[in-house]
């Protein structure tokens, strides 16, 4: 059998190789909390453009950041910033809980156990979401 | 000798990317986008955050920020369009439009901050 | 009379049919029987012309993987009585070209296997009179949970990953793989990361975590290869700064 980097598919047309449906993550619960982590992606970049947004508004002045601020009361920009939260959150959840199987810390010789890796980036979010609240806050 | 790719650096900004965005935007959200809107908390003034904007080191945070989150959503959106649509033989299309589209905003967030 | 449990198997003669059909058949519900018992049954007793898979029954062998209401499972780890009142659809594995019935084909695995070369690499062998490599438990244990596998292919089942692109290399290679980087004894790891690196290696994996959950061994194969997306990120940038002479 030849070690090759390419796929060969051997000519067996009498197999059965079923279909995947596009819908497969609709199938099992944990596919679907898959995709949604997925998809948080999107929620992420559209966080991104709204800090731009925000940032651009100041840099015009207090008019031009009024005005903003009375956009972002609008009902489809704040149900589009409430699902963002939300599906950020998931993301930065979810990443912390996975962290510690990447990120295999040895003390010695025995290894750290995972629930310290959560545990410190779950302080971390902590620290510097009071520091953010702080810095934003405090004028 | 191992193949040059492209992979491993992609995958460590994807996961700075996902620390950064992680930490950061969650409170960002909370304040610009739930609580101030809705009259939880009231928002600080224009002038305060130019002030805290204009910093250099605000500056030069947010562009790291923004950069790196939204390589972070580029690399994961990339995979979801592979695995959600099926359509991984467009991949080098994909990957232009994806990392494309990071690029073009990561240079939009550094020109909007340096001209601060 | 013992309480029966329905069993609706997936039946695939190629000579016969092109999709496959279901046939039904009532099996004896004891207390401690397994799927594999109820299908053992069908063929003793009921239709030989059933065609499976299995070995040990005990599960060591990896030989009874199928999809038992949906789940990949190992059929002689799964107790009837908790399908009951059922019925139970018995169906092939996930993921691999079925051949018949029950039985799929596992080529494309073994040649994946191979490839990750699954054993100690030395660049010089000690010679026999210098005595045995020795290992500490603490070095045991960097790599036990991987040397686990017993290839059973049910990550491979549950990986949508493997199932949307067969190219993928899948869980258990990079989990095998692991399991002789991280042993003390080898020194295989830059030979094992060309083959790892490549697109469909380890970086084909968007970390769905379906593998380690089916894992009937908790081989965590996800672990595995998120590790080792780390340590191959990390020797990709010492070859970037330090390049190796040709």
């Amino acid at each position: 059998m030849t070690q090759s980097a390419g796929h060969y598919t051997a000519y067996h047309p009498r197999w059965l190789r079923p279909h995947i449906s596009t819908y497969w993550w609709l199938r099992r619960r944990s596919y679907f909390a898959f995709i949604l982590r997925e998809i948080s992606s999107v929620f992420v970049a559209w966080s991104v453009v709204y800090l731009l947004l925000i940032i651009s508004a100041v840099g015009q002045g207090p008019a031009a950041y009024q005005g903003l601020l009375e956009w972002s009361r609008q009902p489809w920009v704040l149900v589009l910033n409430l699902s963002s939260l939300l599906l950020v959150g998931f993301h930065a959840v979810t990443w912390f809980n996975l962290a510690p199987q990447a990120l295999v810390v040895h003390l010695g010789h025995t290894r750290l156990p995972g629930f310290w890796i959560s545990a410190s980036n779950y302080a971390a979010w902590v620290v510097v979401s009071a520091i953010v609240a702080w810095i934003v806050l405090r004028g | 000798m191992i193949k040059r790719s492209a992979e491993p650096l992609l995958w460590m900004v994807f996961s700075a990317g996902g620390v950064v965005a992680a930490l950061v935007l969650p409170m960002l959200l909370l304040l610009f986008g739930v609580a101030f809107p809705l009259g939880w908390l009231t928002p600080p003034s224009a002038t305060h955050l130019a002030s805290v904007i204009g910093h250099p080191m605000t500056r030069l945070a947010l562009v790291i920020v923004c950069t790196v989150s939204l390589f972070h959503a580029a690399h994961r959106f990339r995979y979801t369009l592979y695995d959600g649509l099926q359509i991984k033989h467009l991949n080098e299309v994909i990957a232009l439009l994806c990392y494309g589209s990071a690029i073009v905003g990561s240079v939009a967030s550094a020109y909007l901050l340096a001209m601060f | 009379m013992t309480k029966q449990i329905k069993l609706q198997v997936a039946r695939y003669r190629p000579e016969q049919e092109s999709e496959p059909v279901f046939d039904e058949y009532e099996v004896p519900c004891h207390s401690d029987w397994v799927v594999l018992d109820g299908l053992n049954h069908v063929k003793d007793r009921l239709d030989g012309t059933l065609s499976y898979r299995w070995s040990c029954r005990m599960g060591i062998c990896g030989s009874c993987g199928m999809t038992v209401n949906g789940e990949p499972k190992l059929t002689c780890a799964t107790f009837l009585a908790d399908y009951a009142p059922g019925p139970v659809r018995v169906e092939p594995l996930r993921n691999f070209p079925v051949i018949r019935d029950l039985v799929v084909d596992l080529g494309d695995f073994m040649q994946k296997l191979v490839r990750v070369k699954p054993w100690i690499v030395r660049s010089v062998e000690k010679p026999l009179a210098s005595g045995e490599y020795l290992q500490s438990p603490e070095e045991l244990d960097e790599y036990k949970q991987f040397s686990m596998c017993i290839n059973c292919m049910l990550c491979y089942a549950a990986c949508p990953i493997y199932g949307l692109d067969p190219k993928f290399i899948g869980p258990a290679a990079i989990a095998l793989a692991q399991r002789y980087n991280l042993d003390s004894r080898d020194e295989g790891a830059p030979e094992r990361l060309e083959i790892l690196s490549e697109h469909e290696g380890i970086w084909g994996c968007t970390f769905v975590g379906e593998c380690t959950k089916v894992c009937p061994k908790n081989v965590n194969p996800a672990g595995a290869i998120q590790r080792y997306k780390l340590t191959a990120a990390l020797e990709s940038v010492k070859a970037f700064f330090l390049p190796r002479g040709a």
